[in-house]
């Protein structure tokens, strides 16, 4: 692979003789062997606590003058309760007015300084990020305070902001993708299920939110006692420490934070294939949803499901990408995954297919789910899928967004930063009978649900014949509400 | 308008990051002069970005460029093609980017389908994707890969015929109009991109049809098709590539050209300027299955990196760049006739344009945002912006700077496309600057210059619903 120094001086030479040399010099038909695998070079954390018990976690990345803050309060759209959505349009009201600024002077100032600010509601964390050029890093933590301590939830932002996520949700029904996805989610997470609505929420149930309902939640979901700071980028230690113990260490934890609920409600198992079909007339594809509940992040079995799903559908090279895109033509892209998170999220292979195949695609997925579950993958898929998610572990690392994303990752699932590496090792040692036990175990070939959403009229006959199991037709309406 | 061979799913938001990269600071500006900058001049003045590089010229033509960058042991190779949908003959549109999924399917040392395996196995993702004016393909990742990634770019770019035939092509040719079907088709207000091209650029002008092309054109290719088009321009002397990462500066030129001189240099390339034009007055409503009516409105404008480029990217963010530009205070939150306001100045290799696309409210009509959006141009044009808000704007402009170079994929990207648009890849800095010049003279001239003239609208309405249309209107 090293190629002599007489090379590198080929410049000077005639473009003939430069070719003969190197046509002689090696041999193009082998592909050339892989360097040395690079040491993955896990951050170092610099840990330290804030006085009111806020944790902070560092890595200093000095080379570009940014700075990566981010505020994790666990929670998020676990709290919805009966009130589905309201997590998260609480969580992004934070930035529409707060400390003595409204909410346009408050935009202004983040602009001003290069910042961007914002806020949300993950499935089970609340999110407060800030990205700043280090030279305006204390004017934006002043503002990241205002917004996370003293936000003023005035009744006119609300009410505007309300009609906005409205609009949204109404324009949910223009998108087939998207009614898929909710419908999916909807069927096997039943209702009382954490992941049973979209944390957008619905419009009855935004429609329904003022003001006092966002302060209200606010105040018991915002508290000191579930925070962490995660900062990554050119900043020290003391520096930090002391930006943030002025602005945040008199952050109290609310006198009754709402309860997290621990899940009662199981996810649906079905006795045999269900379909459920919604009518897109004149659509030019159908969109096909095919899955089931899946894992949790914790399980033993994680290292084994990301190479099985890999080989599945989490790759180019992966069967249903080579059967339904690079055999077949039927689609441009064909993908699997598990959804990771505290409690067993979903598992659903997604594409987008033409309406005239929409049959044939449901034919061939299942062919794929059942394969891989009943014939053992091969040494090549295997030692493929393994090199594809160990090797590229190191590249996890190289930005300060991608450094914040991973460590907010582990601290969801309370698993240290040593585990990236035990993550490595055990991905190396999956066998191919573990991936068919992980297939057979995880993925309900018999008894999944299938959700197509395309012009009925021309694919329902097509289904139907397939005898798959029995079919409900949804309405959009009740599906995108 | 950008057409990859992939759609990826999630990608990640913006970075932050460790890299090589030197910024040098000048003095910095405390906490309370931050503040105090409000008031007073830009703090756009702080710091000079310098990405510093190699160049090496092979032979045959290619460009080398490489950018060593140790922070963390991953490596990017990105290649462009001096090539794009501004080059396709007017009967063959989408060409480029159907030959850009060609690229894939195997060339004679990696027939197919080892090009994603080889790569895969060594740890790395790859894609491509096509614009009016260039073809990119890249691999991002671990260093180790870097041998591969040169060889089998190589081979693609030297030896893809002798593997090309027919059911290649189909297949390929299915799959694009797969993804014409779920990016366009399948996508609401997907059909104005059959529109706006058409009416924006006179017949025959290379930006007149749109990068994903039409179906009865992508029906029409053929193998000689793709065997003259990579003839004429997937030669060396039409490309370049750049090498950014954990890599040695000397082992990456030994690597090219050991894997790259044996392929020969091709034809010179003619491109003919496009004739000077002025665009009709153009008033088009559309009917698709929407919810919400939206209005798309375009003006001719200029050239990337001409004259009046920078101006209006700047005209663009003080309109509609932040929450308190002023059509978005105007439409969205003061208004509250839209749901969303855009502005974006496009400018392309060879011309540019100018665009702004409002969403309305439920039961709001599409003229009223047409008025209310004219009443902005209209008063930008007559009394240009405050000093704060040029100031703010640039002021995130160079945020934006700096987190563009953040990774080694977007530093080795923009290096190629500085080198195509410049001559110099290192053009950090100078653009930075083209920005921090401009004044508000300036972006009121431009907004004179080029908004309050002829310009096409396309009004997108629920079906049935024409009665929500725009009408043409006078911005002056």
């Amino acid at each position: 692979m090293k190629v002599s120094s007489l090379l590198v001086a080929g410049a000077l030479l005639s473009p003939a003789t430069l070719t003969a040399q190197t046509t002689a010099s090696f041999d193009r038909t082998k592909p050339p062997a892989l360097g040395k695998t690079p040491t993955l070079h896990l951050p170092a954390i610099q840990r330290s606590t804030l006085a009111n018990g806020v944790g902070i976690q560092l890595v200093g990345q000095h080379e570009v003058p940014l700075v990566q803050v981010t505020l994790v309060i666990d929670g998020g759209s676990r709290l919805d309760g009966a009130q589905p959505g309201l997590a998260g349009f609480s969580s992004r009201m934070l930035t529409e007015a707060a400390g003595t600024r409204d909410a346009n002077a408050l935009q202004s100032e983040l602009a001003f300084i290069g910042a961007t600010l914002n806020t949300g509601a993950l499935a089970d964390v609340f999110i407060v990020s800030l990205n700043v050029p280090k030279r305006s890093l204390g004017a934006a933590l002043d503002l990241m305070a205002d917004v996370t301590l003293r936000p003023q939830f005035r009744a006119a932002d609300i009410r505007r902001q309300r009609d906005l996520a409205l609009a949204g949700i109404l324009q949910r029904k223009d998108q087939p993708t998207q009614i898929a996805s909710l419908a999916f989610n909807q069927i096997i997470f039943p209702a009382g299920h954490p992941y049973h609505n979209s944390s957008a929420g619905d419009s009855a149930s935004i429609a329904s939110i003022d003001s006092a309902r966002v302060r209200a939640f606010y105040n018991a979901s915002f508290v000191s006692s579930r925070a962490r700071f995660i900062v990554v980028g050119d900043v020290g230690k003391a520096e930090l420490e002391s930006l943030l113990a002025s602005r945040f260490s008199a952050w109290k934890s609310g006198a009754t934070p709402l309860t997290i609920p621990t899940v009662s409600v199981q996810p649906r198992s079905n006795a045999s294939t269900q379909l459920y079909l919604v009518d897109k007339p004149g659509a030019a594809q159908s969109v096909v949803y095919i899955g089931n509940p899946g894992a949790d992040r914790r399980s033993p079995d994680y290292p084994a499901i990301s190479v099985m799903n890999t080989i599945l559908g989490g790759s180019f090279s992966a069967r249903l990408m080579s059967n339904l895109r690079e055999t077949k033509g039927y689609t441009y892209g064909v993908s699997s995954s598990f959804r990771w998170a505290p409690v067993a999220g979903p598992f659903a292979i997604s594409s987008s297919v033409r309406t005239n195949v929409t049959d044939s695609s449901l034919v061939e997925i299942f062919k794929e789910l059942r394969a891989i579950r009943e014939t053992p993958v091969s040494t090549a898929e295997l030692d493929r899928a393994k090199a594809y998610i160990a090797l590229a572990l190191p590249a996890r690392f190289e930005t300060n967004a991608e450094i914040a994303g991973q460590l907010v990752d582990l601290g969801t699932f309370s698993l240290p930063l040593s585990s990236v590496r035990d993550f490595g090792a055990r991905v190396n040692a999956v066998t191919a009978a573990d991936v068919q036990r992980v297939a057979r175990q995880y993925m309900q070939a018999d008894r999944e649900t299938i959700v197509v959403v395309g012009d009925l009229a021309k694919i329902r006959a097509g289904i139907e014949a397939l005898k798959l199991g029995t079919i409900t037709v949804l309405d959009v309406g009740a599906v995108a509400r | 308008m950008s057409v990859p061979r992939l759609l990826l799913k999630g990608i990640l938001l913006a970075a932050t990051a460790a890299t090589a990269t030197t910024v040098t600071l000048t003095p910095a500006r405390a906490d309370a002069q931050a503040k105090a900058a409000a008031k007073s001049h830009s703090n756009a003045t702080a710091q000079k970005i310098s990405v510093p590089f190699a160049i090496d010229t092979l032979p045959n033509g290619l460009t080398l460029i490489v950018h060593e960058d140790h922070s963390t042991p991953v490596v990017t190779t990105n290649v462009w093609f001096h090539v794009g949908s501004g080059d396709e003959q007017p009967s063959r549109t989408g060409f480029a980017h159907l030959f850009e999924h060609l690229m894939f399917m195997g060339s004679k040392n990696a027939e197919y389908p080892q090009f994603d395996r080889l790569l895969e196995a060594a740890g790395a993702n790859n894609n491509g994707s096509t614009t009016n004016d260039r073809t990119n393909y890249y691999e991002d990742g671990p260093s180790s890969a870097l041998p591969l990634m040169l060889w089998l770019e190589a081979d693609r770019m030297g030896w893809l015929l002798p593997t090309m035939d027919k059911p290649k092509v189909d297949l390929q040719r299915d799959v694009v109009k797969n993804e014409r079907r779920q990016s366009y088709e399948n996508q609401p207000y997907g059909l104005v991109a059959d529109y706006d091209s058409k009416l924006m650029y006179p017949a025959g002008h290379p930006y007149s049809w749109p990068v994903i092309g039409s179906m009865a054109d992508l029906s029409a290719a053929s193998v000689d098709d793709v065997k003259n088009f990579f003839r004429q321009y997937y030669a060396p002397n039409n490309a370049t590539i750049v090498v950014a990462g954990d890599v040695e500066t000397a082992e990456v030129k030994a690597l090219v050209r050991k894997y790259f001189s044996e392929i020969p240099r091709g034809p010179k390339i003619d491109r003919p300027s496009p004739q000077p034009f002025t665009v009709h007055d153009t008033a088009l409503t559309l009917e698709d299955r929407v919810q919400l009516p939206r209005l798309y409105l375009n003006w001719h404008t200029v050239k990337g990196w001409a004259d009046d480029d920078a101006e209006l990217d700047i005209a663009a963010a003080i309109l509609a760049g932040s929450r308190t530009s002023r059509l978005t205070q105007a439409l969205v939150y003061n208004g509250e006739i839209a749901t969303n306001v855009f502005a974006r100045q496009s400018g392309k290799r060879l011309d540019g344009d100018f665009s702004i696309v409002a969403t309305a409210r439920p039961g709001k009509a599409l003229d009223t945002l047409r008025t209310v959006i004219d009443a902005e141009i209209r008063r930008l044009a007559a009394e240009g912006p405050t000093v704060r808000e040029l100031d703010q704007a640039k002021n995130a402009l160079e945020a934006s700077f700096l987190r563009r170079i953040e990774s080694v994929a977007g530093k080795a990207n923009q290096l190629n496309s500085y080198f195509y648009q410049t001559g110099k890849p290192d053009s950090f800095q100078a653009d930075l600057d083209r920005y921090r010049n401009v004044s508000a003279a300036d972006v009121q001239r431009v907004v004179r210059k080029y908004l309050q003239t002829n310009r096409v609208m396309i009004s997108v309405v629920p079906q049935g619903k024409t009665e929500l249309a725009a009408k043409k209107g006078v911005t002056q």
